[in-house]
């Protein structure tokens, strides 16, 4: 699992942690029932306090993204709905940037594409 | 959650100087940075956890144990790291060792051997002899040698270089990574605690200030800059320290909603350091 620390973020470490890790869940590069290091290694690995990786873990557990079981681990969790509809959500943000990048390169403007939209949605 | 150590209302008093009232606690499996000025009472404090002051009034436990009945119980378990030499000095490491290792039941050769091995220690010369670093790490290979579920360190980082400094950290993390283990240590080189505290005790003139985590100190102290006619009796109450000058205030705030709410985006909010709230509470002293 790589995790990169910037420190002079004006994002606190706990949350530059936990988004990480999110996008790695998200992209599936973690997947249900991965292990995830223990929080006391991680904060070992990453020069940070444990309490800032406890944080982090404390808050993606609540967001259901990883579960802990008492001296076995932390592992990732099944992924809800809401979840998948955000991972989705996230590659269809991808698909349209590039859509409009596309369109930018030959000039078509975001009315047209617009319309190209409703054209497609309709049939 | 579980206190390794727990001071109660402990009040010592010298001629001149006293420690008031302290009333606190470390946490077990975290790292706990005691900070605060010279002459604050750190070491008194930290004397008084190691049994080697007696508190005129006030509790001490440490393991949930107290002093009276269970001296050797609690320090078999504290491995101490002290500012300085506290050995003989024309003894060597291997005479240190034959007199040290004896008092713990929980001494263990192979880790001694290890460090020596690690820091790179001459078992055969003077401790006199050593460098300041040496020194150091002479002691802390003798504390970190009998498997101690504590560690109480006063003012390690002290006349360290960097690179020993962040080696001793990394040697600290590593420790932590067993959940059971608690560290209790005073520096006044607060980028050490930036790394690895998750406590901050920060003591002042005999009183401690506060005993945060990071996060909460974070959330709740900033730095404040603005207009000095922003200012007036009202809006004051919001700092704990005011700096004017002919070019704007600069403020220490504990209240940082209280900021928010009072100036909204007439000022700028910046993180404060552990040395500038350390600086602006020792400012707010010198009005009283």
């Amino acid at each position: 699992m790589q995790i990169i620390i910037f420190n002079s973020s004006k994002e606190p470490i706990y949350e530059q942690i936990t988004n990480q890790i999110k996008s790695s869940i998200l992209a599936g590069e973690l997947k249900e029932g991965d292990v995830i290091p223990s929080m006391r290694k991680l904060a070992k690995d990453l020069h940070i306090s444990v309490i800032t990786t406890k944080r982090a873990y404390e808050e993606l557990e609540k967001a259901g993204f990883i579960y802990s079981i008492v001296g076995k681990g932390s592992f990732v969790a099944e992924q809800n709905l809401e979840m998948i509809r955000e991972k989705k959500l996230k590659v269809i943000e991808e698909q349209l940037s590039m859509v409009i990048a596309n369109s930018r390169e030959i000039g078509l403007s975001t009315e047209e594409l617009q319309q190209l939209l409703n054209i497609l949605s309709e049939e | 959650m579980e206190n390794v150590v727990e001071l109660k209302n402990v009040t010592k008093k010298f001629k001149g100087f006293s420690v008031e009232n302290i009333d606190l606690q470390v946490k077990k499996g975290f790292v706990t940075g005691f900070i605060g000025a010279n002459g604050a009472g750190k070491s008194t404090t930290i004397k008084m956890i190691m049994n080697l002051l007696k508190p005129d009034t006030g509790e001490i436990k440490i393991f949930g144990l107290d002093y009276q009945t269970h001296e050797k119980e609690i320090k078999e378990r504290i491995g101490f790291v002290y500012d300085g030499n506290v050995f003989f000095e024309g003894l060597n490491l291997k005479d240190i060792k034959r007199i040290v290792a004896p008092a713990y039941k929980h001494w263990d050769d192979t880790l001694f051997e290890q460090f020596v091995d690690q820091f790179e220690l001459p078992l055969n010369k003077a401790i006199k002899t050593f460098s300041k670093g040496m020194q150091m790490k002479a002691s802390l290979a003798i504390a970190l040698s009998h498997h101690a579920e504590l560690i109480i360190m006063d003012e390690p980082t002290a006349g360290l270089d960097p690179i020993f400094r962040r080696e001793l950290l990394n040697l600290l993390q590593e420790f932590m990574v067993d959940g059971n283990r608690t560290i209790f240590f005073s520096t006044h080189i607060t980028t050490d605690l930036d790394r690895i505290a998750d406590y901050i005790a920060f003591l002042q003139r005999g009183e401690l200030v506060f005993n945060q985590s990071i996060h909460d100190v974070a959330e709740n102290y900033a730095l404040v800059k603005g207009r000095v006619e922003l200012l007036d009796r009202d809006t004051e109450k919001a700092f704990v320290h005011i700096h004017r000058a002919p070019t704007g205030f600069e403020a220490l705030t504990n209240n940082v909603n209280a900021v928010n709410n009072t100036f909204g985006n007439s000022v700028v909010i910046e993180r404060a350091s552990l040395e500038d709230i350390m600086y602006y509470m020792k400012g707010r002293e010198s009005y009283v």
